[in-house]
């Protein structure tokens, strides 16, 4: 996303620090065993009981089989995962002298989603010489947060600063043995965000992991936990617009949320990860698994997500709403091209009496892009009161793509109410040329009529963010029709 | 004589492999209000769409000069920017995209091609709230989602609320009266009259007579099979009102 300057000015500052420091690199050979385990672990300086809760979950996910992960409507050939550097210390990547360095494909995005040079600069590994006075932005930033008894910080120093709060809630939401990608995640994740909001504290900002750019380069295993105490309030933000490469292609995150009494955690992602080639060479495989449980009364998580890249995303925010009155949101907004595969949606499963949840999910899919929305509302026989409304619709644009719909309901108490909508839809020419007959050319009218289907869900995203993610989606379908 | 707008020249047209045009020749000039009338299947609305560059609507043969150059050769949204203006026969709903963010979205898309500075949101309101006042509509059009809901005559009211911003050197309208009760003809005709001016051409193309009593021609012609069997002025829309199409026809061979 494209930040006020003062931030730009403090993330460049984090990078300069880092280019002059210039560690030495710090891999761990290829391959996966308890010994790897242990390093990364002491590495970290880790204490003793996260190394055991580490070398629970390896042992498990030996006895599991990434077959039975592959449920999901998307196809990938087998990874080998001992082919994989499991511990790569924080390095400075290449810098390059100027952005004429850059891939021109790279570059024309950037002017496109209309993000500043210094940005572009920074998103691009350029080495950026101006030098810019931002050490009291950084400053402002943690003392505002440290005075209202926030804590925001990457996960490794919270286990050094915070280690009761790490201890009491890792695992608690998606447990070690979840699934087979939230297993191996748990064995060998390296960094992510650790954020604790305190009883009755609104954070007055969006915290956004862009705030640590230097630090958010965690790799594929990363793992974030984010804690709203009794009445609190946290609006957080992950990822970024501009398009971003790794040479890992294999991800595979876990997210945990944790609402207690009164408290709401919202949390909105734009996800724009390489996608690989217009032929479906390389791009990213993501596998994340998100939870969130309002587990107090009253509690509220709503999860946003704009999905634009990775070849593949398998990804289902979910709600565990085990507080009474408790609510769960999903807006989701996936856009496949050429060869994307997305096989997203949620789960909301309602426990406590009178819980609420709302999905929509909008999926757009173009080029030979394959569009899966799968999602499952499950009320349990004591949730007296639930109520949900989930509404999925798919936008087609040309023919060879393809979106399908498996919405799962399992109701055990029959005081439920569910409602179900979903709708496909293609662009059809008589649209595009009633815009082109007023002067829009057929790429802005896509866009237009792309922007009008998922404004449901860009509402939901902080403004800054929609604009861009609207930008964001002009890019990603850009030579889809016509 | 006031400038050449519209030449035609025997144009030739086919839809799905069918002839539907069959030398067509009309030349509109500057100022001037042309209705074109005739039976179902002669050729009318293949006529709009051509003059638009709708997909699927292949020339043959012949010209279409605008302003001196070439139309056929431009695309639809060119055709636009240049000022060739359609109201649709049925308009288009698209289900989330605000009316009044479409339609500042397309004048700012003219503007921006003639060298005009785009309006910002509050100039385009003020703009689109005058205009809508004029053409009798509810501020509340301006909030929906284009056509999507609308009335067959909202949908109609709505076009020419698009013309009248869009300001076009021609408006095409492709039966924009068929569907509209009598009172909201006159609004629209209205809205059509004040749009009419010493630079400004239309091109009307109607099943019936009424809507040119509002908006009275200065030329009417008559299509039949695909070519302009007989023009006249004004008279001649009352005489086929009156007599029906057989004796053009007859007359024509």
């Amino acid at each position: 996303m494209s930040a006020p300057s003062d931030i730009t000015a403090l993330t460049e500052r984090e990078y300069q620090a880092g280019f002059t420091t210039a560690v030495e690199s710090d891999t761990v050979p290829p391959g996966l065993d308890e010994r790897v385990i242990a390093l990364i672990s002491e590495k970290k300086g880790e204490p003793e009981w996260l190394l055991e809760w580490r070398l629970k979950a390896f042992r498990r996910w030996l006895e599991m089989r990434e077959e039975d992960a592959r449920w999901a409507k998307v196809t990938f050939p087998k990874i080998d995962y001992q082919a994989i550097s499991y511990y790569s210390a924080p390095k400075a990547a290449k810098k390059l002298a100027s952005m004429d360095e850059v891939d021109p494909e790279i570059r024309k995005t950037f002017e496109k989603l209309g993000i500043p040079l210094s940005e572009q600069k920074l998103l691009a590994g350029v080495a950026v010489d101006a030098v810019f006075d931002s050490v009291s932005v950084a400053t402002t930033f943690k003392a505002k947060l440290g005075e209202l008894g926030i804590v925001f910080c990457s996960f490794s120093e919270a286990v050094k600063s915070h280690p009761e709060l790490v201890q009491r809630y890792l695992g608690s939401v998606v447990p070690y043995s979840d699934n087979f990608f939230a297993t191996l995640n748990s064995a060998v994740f390296t960094d992510g965000s650790f954020v604790y909001v305190p009883k009755g504290v609104r954070c007055p900002m969006e915290l956004s992991t862009y705030f640590r750019i230097n630090e958010a380069k965690t790799g594929q295993f990363e793992r974030t936990l984010i804690v709203a105490d009794e009445g609190a309030y946290v609006s957080y933000l992950e990822g970024c617009t501009a398009p971003m490469r790794d040479e890992n292609q294999l991800h595979a995150a876990v997210v945990e949320l944790v609402a207690l009494d009164d408290a709401t955690i919202k949390y909105s992602t734009v996800q724009n990860w390489y996608p690989g080639d217009k032929e479906g060479r390389g791009g990213i495989y993501n596998f994340v698994t998100k939870r969130g449980a309002c587990r107090g009364a009253r509690s509220k998580i709503s999860w946003t997500q704009v999905e634009t890249g990775s070849a593949i995303t398998w990804k289902y925010p979910s709600c565990i709403l085990q507080g009474n009155d408790s609510v769960g949101e999903f807006y989701s907004v996936a856009v496949t091209n050429h060869f994307q595969q997305a096989d997203t949606g949620t789960k909301m499963i309602h426990i406590g009496r009178n819980t609420k949840s709302t999905i929509v999910s909008k999926g757009i899919a173009a080029g030979r892009g394959q569009q899966t929305y799968r999602g499952l509302v499950e009320i349990h026989q004591k949730a007296t009161g639930a109520r949900n409304h989930s509404q999925c619709d798919s936008l087609l644009l040309g023919d060879r793509c393809g979106a399908h719909t498996f919405p799962y309901l399992e109701a055990r108490n029959a005081s439920a109410q569910i409602e179900h909508e979903a709708t496909t839809s293609k662009i059809s020419d008589d649209q595009l040329f009633y815009c082109r007959q007023r002067g829009l050319s057929s790429e802005d009218a896509v866009n237009l009529i792309v922007n009008g289907f998922c404004k449901e869900v860009f509402r939901e995203l902080p403004m800054e963010f929609a604009v861009e993610a609207q930008k964001l989606l002009g890019v990603t379908l850009e030579g889809a029709v016509g | 004589m006031s400038e050449l707008v519209l030449e035609i020249q025997d144009l030739h047209a086919r839809v799905d492999a069918k002839p539907i045009l069959r030398g067509v020749d009309l030349v509109i000039r500057a100022g001037e209000v042309h209705a074109v009338m005739g039976p179902n299947g002669s050729g009318k609305s293949t006529l709009a769409n051509v003059l638009a560059g709708r997909e699927g609507y292949e020339v043959t043969r012949g010209s279409v000069r605008f302003r001196g150059k070439d139309l056929l050769a431009l695309t639809p949204e060119e055709r636009a920017r240049a000022g060739v203006f359609l109201a649709f026969q049925y308009p288009v709903e698209i289900p989330g995209v605000g009316n009044s963010y479409f339609m500042k979205a397309s004048l700012n898309a003219v503007r921006t091609s003639r060298g005009q500075p785009p309006l910002d949101a509050i100039d385009f309101l003020a703009l689109v709230k005058e205009k809508a006042k004029q053409l009798e509509m509810d501020q509340a059009f301006l909030n929906r989602s284009v056509n999507e809901g609308f009335s067959g005559g909202e949908k109609k009211r709505n076009e020419i609320l698009q013309m009248s911003l869009l300001e076009p050197t021609l408006a095409v309208l492709d039966e924009t009266d068929s569907g509209l009760d009598i009172d909201a003809l006159r609004v629209v005709a209205n809205g059509v009259n004040r749009l009419r001016s010493p630079e400004r051409s239309v091109l009307a193309i109607t099943h019936y007579q009424r809507l040119l009593e509002y908006l009275v021609p200065d030329h009417t012609h008559v299509l039949i099979g695909g070519r302009i069997a007989k023009s006249g002025d004004r008279s001649l829309a009352l005489e086929l009102e009156k007599r029906g199409y057989a004796w053009v026809e007859a007359e024509a061979g």
